[in-house]
């Protein structure tokens, strides 16, 4: 482990549920280094943890669900950290944008206020200057005529305008990690596009870091620098999006990019991976991937390989990971 | 336009929903306020095709996919299907028209009897529809269940058993009993993960070539549009604005908005970012739709004609059509060639 202390470095993180069936590990060891300033991509299918392990870094994954492992930020240990330095820090230096803005935006207030608590929470501006500062905000993100919206309530604002709002409202503390949940999933493909070169261009302006979980392979590569694939719990590949891109080094990965559509192949049969994502609680032994993957052999049943680097910048978790590359440039 | 080597020919098919009116301005006076969901929409779909509907969410392109299968009655136009006026269709003409036009609908999970089991839901729409006697019943269910790639004891289950994929594949199964000629699929794979969209698109595929069926195919995702269709429709609030051969429309869409709704799609190859946003502001409010040509609010070439006069579907290419006031608009081309169009079309207009 390095000894960086700029930075998000997380160390073994685990989630647990407890569920009728037995305890359901949501996350399962994960180790992520998120450099100042870099947009980061956790891509994933539905269960696969990525989301989840969002919410642990920020301890928000409340009881009978337990997190255990160490997140470093900025050098300062977030697990031991005491509650009320937690609140400081969540909304504060982190901030956290979610799928679905409806359900995150308190509908009964005006925007203005919900942004203005935010400014209250964690700057020490008086009233006139927070005010000066929401429609600064409200300008930023690129909402049209802030001065009459800002006093608007949630359900006045189209769906890409309230993710808007969401994001004025995390950035209003000058954040220097962006923690986002999906946050353009629900929005028409040319408001996602908006939304998305927002983000890129808020990241150069206030250097912050980006963590943003994805199911949307399109989504990563058009928007971040490094990515790490999450499958059943695990990170199983990480690397930089083109390298990860052009050579995939896990089946799993291989076969999500084989699954979306590339133009020049019309009408012709997608490389599926056969099967269903196996259920937390019943995870199968060795390499959970296994019942899948066209590669698997007697070693991948029996054991679980561990996510180890292969080349700089590079890490997978498969006993045959050159093969899966190598096949990758036969095809 | 010929009617021949059409299935379904939608004539100038309009729709409109009655939007709520609050007491104050009933009685003001004010009339009541409508979503303008299809607004004069012309269509052929051919014996044996895919056809692509593409839109943002808001453009009509489910509504228009209920009014195909006739869940929703169209209040103006007319939709025909080999010739006949489906609004007047009735008794046993009508359940005719039921049975081979088939809707598969988005959400998997409500689209299911949760009270039936697989057997039940199949032998229902069989028995109903009475494709076969009682006693081969068992072995058609079989057959679909062999069909659409689920294992035979799935037969004896219920919904919630199933996976997302799988369900999707029993609503599959459930429109493919009726032997239809005409699938229309609403978002048939939105709510399924990526790996399982591919399996179930690759089902559907299949079956097109195995069955000969046409197939309607509204989605919001252009990537799988792309792929399983032979021609693509972009809606854009109500209308249709552009529609080719999926590769002419790709390649070189002729509407601006056609343009927008490419670049926005985000490339799966990272060297080929860019730090412009494709389209600027949002889709208006489909209760208070701009008048002339309704992209006008977004257009970045848009010039004095296109907010007086709505253009109409023209023709541009052999089975290419868009409606957009610049006629030699191609996407194909670099932006300066295109933005030298919209100028010399502004001057000719003035002129």
């Amino acid at each position: 482990m390095s000894a960086k202390t700029d930075g998000l470095h997380v160390r073994g993180l685990c989630a647990t549920f407890e569920t009728p069936r037995g305890p359901a590990r949501a996350v399962d060891g994960v180790d992520l280094d998120i450099a100042p300033g870099e947009v980061f991509g956790l891509v994933g299918e539905s269960g696969s943890g990525k989301s989840v392990t969002l919410r642990a870094l920020m301890r928000l994954v409340h009881p009978p669900g337990r997190v255990e492992g160490n997140v470093a930020w900025q050098g300062r240990d977030l697990m031991a950290m005491k509650p009320e330095e937690l609140r400081r820090m969540r909304g504060g230096e982190i901030a956290m944008i979610f799928q679905e803005p409806m359900t995150a935006l308190n509908p009964v207030l005006p925007v203005r206020v919900q942004i203005e608590e935010n400014l209250r929470a964690h700057t020490d501006m008086n009233r006139r200057e927070r005010r000066a500062r929401a429609l600064e905000l409200l300008d930023i993100v690129g909402i049209p005529a802030a001065a009459r919206r800002l006093d608007e309530y949630p359900h006045q604002f189209s769906g890409g305008m309230r993710q808007r709002v969401m994001i004025a409202i995390a950035l209003a503390s000058s954040p220097k990690l962006l923690l986002a949940d999906e946050p353009t999933t629900a929005l028409d493909v040319t408001i996602q596009d908006q939304i998305l070169k927002l983000l890129l261009d808020l990241r150069d302006e206030f250097s912050m870091s980006v963590v943003f979980v994805t199911h949307d392979l399109g989504v990563v590569a058009s928007l971040c620098d490094r990515m790490a694939v999450m499958y059943a719990g695990r990170i199983v590949e990480t690397g930089t999006v083109s390298e990860v891109f052009a050579t995939p080094h896990h089946p799993y990965t291989r076969g999500l990019l084989g699954s979306v559509p590339h133009g020049g192949a019309e009408r012709t049969m997608l490389a599926s991976i056969e099967g269903t994502p196996p259920g937390l609680a019943s995870l199968p032994a060795g390499c959970a991937f296994h019942p899948r993957c066209e590669f698997a052999t007697d070693e991948c049943r029996r054991e679980r390989p561990a996510l180890e680097p292969f080349a700089p910048g590079r890490s997978v978790a498969c006993f045959h990971h050159e093969r899966v590359a190598r096949a990758e440039e036969l095809a | 336009m010929s009617d021949d080597g059409s299935l379904i020919s939608v004539r100038q098919v309009s729709k409109h929903f009655d939007a709520g009116q609050s007491i104050l301005s009933r009685l003001a006076g004010e009339p009541r306020a409508a979503v303008h969901a299809l607004n004069g929409i012309d269509l052929d779909i051919t014996r044996g095709e895919t056809l692509g509907v593409v839109g943002e969410s808001g453009c009509g392109k489910s509504t228009l996919a209920r009014c195909l299968v006739r869940l929703h009655d169209p209040d103006e136009g007319t939709i025909l299907f080999e010739n006949r006026d489906i609004g007047h269709l009735k008794g046993g003409a009508r359940r005719a028209f039921n049975r081979r036009v088939q809707m598969i609908f988005q959400d998997p999970y409500s689209s299911l009897n949760p009270r039936l089991t697989v057997r039940r839901m199949l032998s229902e729409a069989l028995t109903v529809h009475r494709m076969r006697p009682r006693g081969e019943i068992d072995g058609r269910i079989a057959e679909l269940l062999d069909l659409v790639r689920l294992p035979s004891d799935a037969a004896e289950r219920y919904p919630h058993e199933f996976s997302g994929g799988q369900r999707q594949r029993i609503g599959i199964a459930r429109a493919l009993a009726l032997e239809p000629d005409v699938l229309v699929a609403d978002e048939l794979v939105s709510a399924l993960d990526v790996s399982v969209q591919a399996q179930v698109i690759n089902l559907l595929l299949t079956l097109q070539e195995e069955l000969s069926l046409t197939v309607v195919f509204v989605a919001h995702d252009l990537r799988l549009v792309r792929h399983i269709s032979h021609r693509v429709a972009v809606m854009y609030l109500g209308r249709i604005v552009e529609i080719a051969p999926t590769e002419a429309l790709f390649s070189t869409p002729r509407h601006p908005y056609s343009k927008a709704l490419l670049d926005a799609a985000p490339d799966l190859d990272p060297a080929k970012r860019t730090r412009v946003a494709a389209a600027r502001g949002e889709l208006p409010s489909p209760l208070d739709i701009p008048p002339g040509c309704p992209f006008n609010t977004r257009c970045p070439y848009a010039f004095d004609r296109c907010f007086t006069e709505r253009p109409t579907l023209d023709p541009r290419a052999p089975g290419h059509r868009a409606a957009c006031h610049l006629t030699e608009f191609a996407g194909g081309l670099p932006e300066q060639s295109n933005e030298a169009v919209a100028e010399r079309q502004k001057e000719e207009n003035r002129a």
